[in-house]
C-alpha cells in the first residue's frame, strides 16, 4: 500500500512538474515565466530522487 | 525576443537545477570513513538481525569489540538523531580507540543512516562539517532528525505509533526515537527499530546507551534519561561523573505515557537497560542566529546568549559557547563511567573499556586527536558509513 502511494506521489509531481514546464512555455509576462521556474525546481529535484 | 527571453531564463532554472542538484547528489553519497580500532573484532551489518532492512540505506555497519574475558554486552547507538553530532562522533571516537578487556561493545555509529543523507528541510543547514585533526581533516555528513523523504514517503496526517496506538506528530513517522520498539512489516524507520530490537535480544544486550544532543530550550539537557530498570545506575553515575569528571549531569525519568522512544521502549520490549544522554546543542535552538558550520561546532551563539539572560533556557549558555569537544567529551565520559558503576555492580556482567578518551583529554586535545587518517589505514580495517 506504502509503495502504491510513493508511486502516486512521484507520478502527480511529474505531472505538476509538465503543467509547469507547460505553463512556462505559454507564458506571456516574464514575471510568471520566473515564478514557473522557480516553482518547478523542487518539483524536478523530487522527481528526479536529489532532493 | 519572447523567445530569447525563454531560453535565457530555461538556461538560468538548468543551471539551479544543475547545481542544487550536485550539491544534493554529493552530500548524500559523501563516504565517511572509519578506521576500525584495535578492539574491533569484527564488523557486520544490521540486516543479519533483520532481514528485512538488507540492502536498504539503513542496513547499517555494527561494530563489534569482544574482550577476552567473559562479560556483559553493550550497545552503543550514535546518529539515532544525525543532526546531534556529538552522538556520531562519539561512538566515531569509541570504534577507532576503544578496546574491550571484559564483555562485548556493539556501535552503531549511523543508527538511522537515512536521516545522514538529509539535512532539514528549509533549514538552510550546512550539508557537512569538517573535524580538525592531526592529518587535515575529516568530512562528515550534517544529518537530520528525522529520515530522509527520498528513503520514505510519504508522511501520514497523524503518526499513530506501533503497538501503542498513541497519536504523534506527522513527521515523526520517520523519527527512530518515536518509533521503538519497531515492526517487521512498517516503514522503514520502524524496520530499522525491528531490527535494532532483535539484535538486543539476540545478543543479550545487557545496556543500550543511546547517544543524542538537545537545544537548550528543551527542559531534557545535560541528562541522562533513564528507563526504570536503569534508574539506580544512572542515579549512581550521575553522581559519579559530577564528582569526577568536571561537569554535571542529571537523571530524568523516561516517562511512560510518552512512547516510541529508545529509553520507554527498549526497557519494556527487551531484557536491556535502556539510558540516553543529551548534551547541550545550541545549534538546534529556535532563536539561533546564522544556522552554519561554525555555530554546529562552537556552540556559539549571541542570541542564544541572550535568550540565557532572559531566563529562557534550561542550561547555562555565555559567549564560550558549547564546543563539539566539550560536548563528544560529555558522551565518552559518561558511557565509560556508566560502565564502570555497571561493571562495579555486576562483576559477572562486567564491560571494561580501555583507550577511551575522557572528558578532560577530548577537550585538551580535541576530537579530531582521536580519529584515525584512513589514509595510512589498512584496506581491511576500513569501512564506511
Amino acid at each position: 500500500m506504502s509503495a502504491l502511494i510513493t508511486i502516486a506521489y512521484y507520478a502527480m509531481t511529474a505531472f505538476a512538474a509538465v503543467l509547469l514546464i507547460w505553463n512556462f512555455i505559454k507564458g506571456k509576462r516574464w514575471q510568471d515565466e520566473v515564478l514557473y521556474l522557480i516553482v518547478l525546481i523542487p518539483f524536478l529535484l523530487r522527481v528526479l530522487r536529489l532532493k | 525576443m519572447m523567445k530569447t527571453r525563454k531560453a535565457l531564463f530555461a538556461l538560468i532554472g538548468a543551471v539551479l537545477i544543475v547545481f542544487a542538484g550536485k550539491s544534493f547528489y554529493g552530500s548524500r553519497r559523501l563516504k565517511e570513513p572509519v578506521v576500525a580500532g584495535p578492539g574491533v573484532t569484527m564488523v557486520r551489518k544490521l540486516s543479519e538481525s533483520f532481514q528485512g532492512i538488507k540492502g536498504s540505506v539503513n542496513d547499517a555497519n555494527i561494530y563489534v569489540l569482544e574482550g577476552k574475558k567473559p562479560g556483559g554486552s553493550v550497545l552503543l547507538l550514535g546518529g539515532s538523531h544525525p543532526e546531534e553530532p556529538a552522538g556520531r562522533l562519539a561512538t566515531w571516537v569509541l570504534t577507532e580507540n576503544a578496546v574491550v578487556e571484559q564483555g562485548r561493545v556493539f556501535i552503531l555509529n549511523s543508527a538511522n543512516r537515512s536521516a545522514t543523507t538529509v539535512t532539514r528541510l528549509g533549514g538552510a543547514y550546512p550539508p557537512d562539517f569538517t573535524i580538525k585533526t592531526p592529518w587535515g581533516g575529516q568530512k562528515f555528513r550534517m544529518g537530520d532528525r528525522w529520515s530522509n523523504p527520498l528513503d520514505q514517503w510519504p508522511d501520514p496526517e497523524v503518526y499513530v505509533h506501533y503497538p501503542t496506538r498513541q497519536e504523534l506528530a506527522y513527521v515523526d513517522v520517520r523519527n527512530l526515537n518515536r518509533a521503538w520498539p519497531g515492526r517487521p512489516d512498517g516503514t522503514l524507520t520502524e524496520r530499522t527499530c525491528y531490527a535494532l530490537t532483535k539484535l538486543i535480544d539476540a545478543e543479550k544486550i545487557d545496556i543500550v546507551i543511546d547517544l543524542h544532543e538537545a537545544e537548550l530550550q528543551y527542559p531534557v539537557i545535560s541528562a541522562i534519561v533513564a528507563h526504570q530498570k536503569g534508574a539506580d545506575l544512572a542515579a549512581m553515575a550521575s553522581m559519579m561523573i559530577s564528582g569526577s569528571e568536571g561537569f554535571e549531569i542529571g537523571v530524568e525519568y523516561s516517562p511512560e505515557a510518552l512512547r516510541g522512544l529508545s529509553h520507554r521502549e527498549i526497557g519494556d520490549h527487551t531484557a536491556a537497560i535502556s539510558l540516553l544522554l543529551e548534551a547541550p546543542e545550541p545549534f538546534l535552538d529556535a532563536t539561533r542566529g546564522r544556522t552554519d558550520r561554525e555555530l554546529l561546532l562552537t556552540g556559539r551563539d549571541p542570541f542564544v546568549v541572550r535568550a540565557g539572560k532572559r531566563g529562557l533556557l534550561f542550561e547555562k549558555i555565555d559567549e564560550k559557547g558549547w564546543p563539539i569537544d566539550v560536548r563528544v567529551g560529555r558522551h565518552t565520559s559518561a558511557i565509560l563511567k556508566i560502565l564502570e558503576v555497571w561493571s562495579d555492580e555486576k562483576p559477572d556482567r562486567g564491560v571494561v573499556l580501555t583507550g577511551v578518551p575522557r572528558y578532560n583529554e577530548v577537550i585538551e586535545k580535541g576530537t579530531g586527536a582521536f580519529l584515525r587518517d584512513p589514509a595510512k589505514a589498512d584496506k581491511a580495517s576500513l569501512h564506511f558509513e
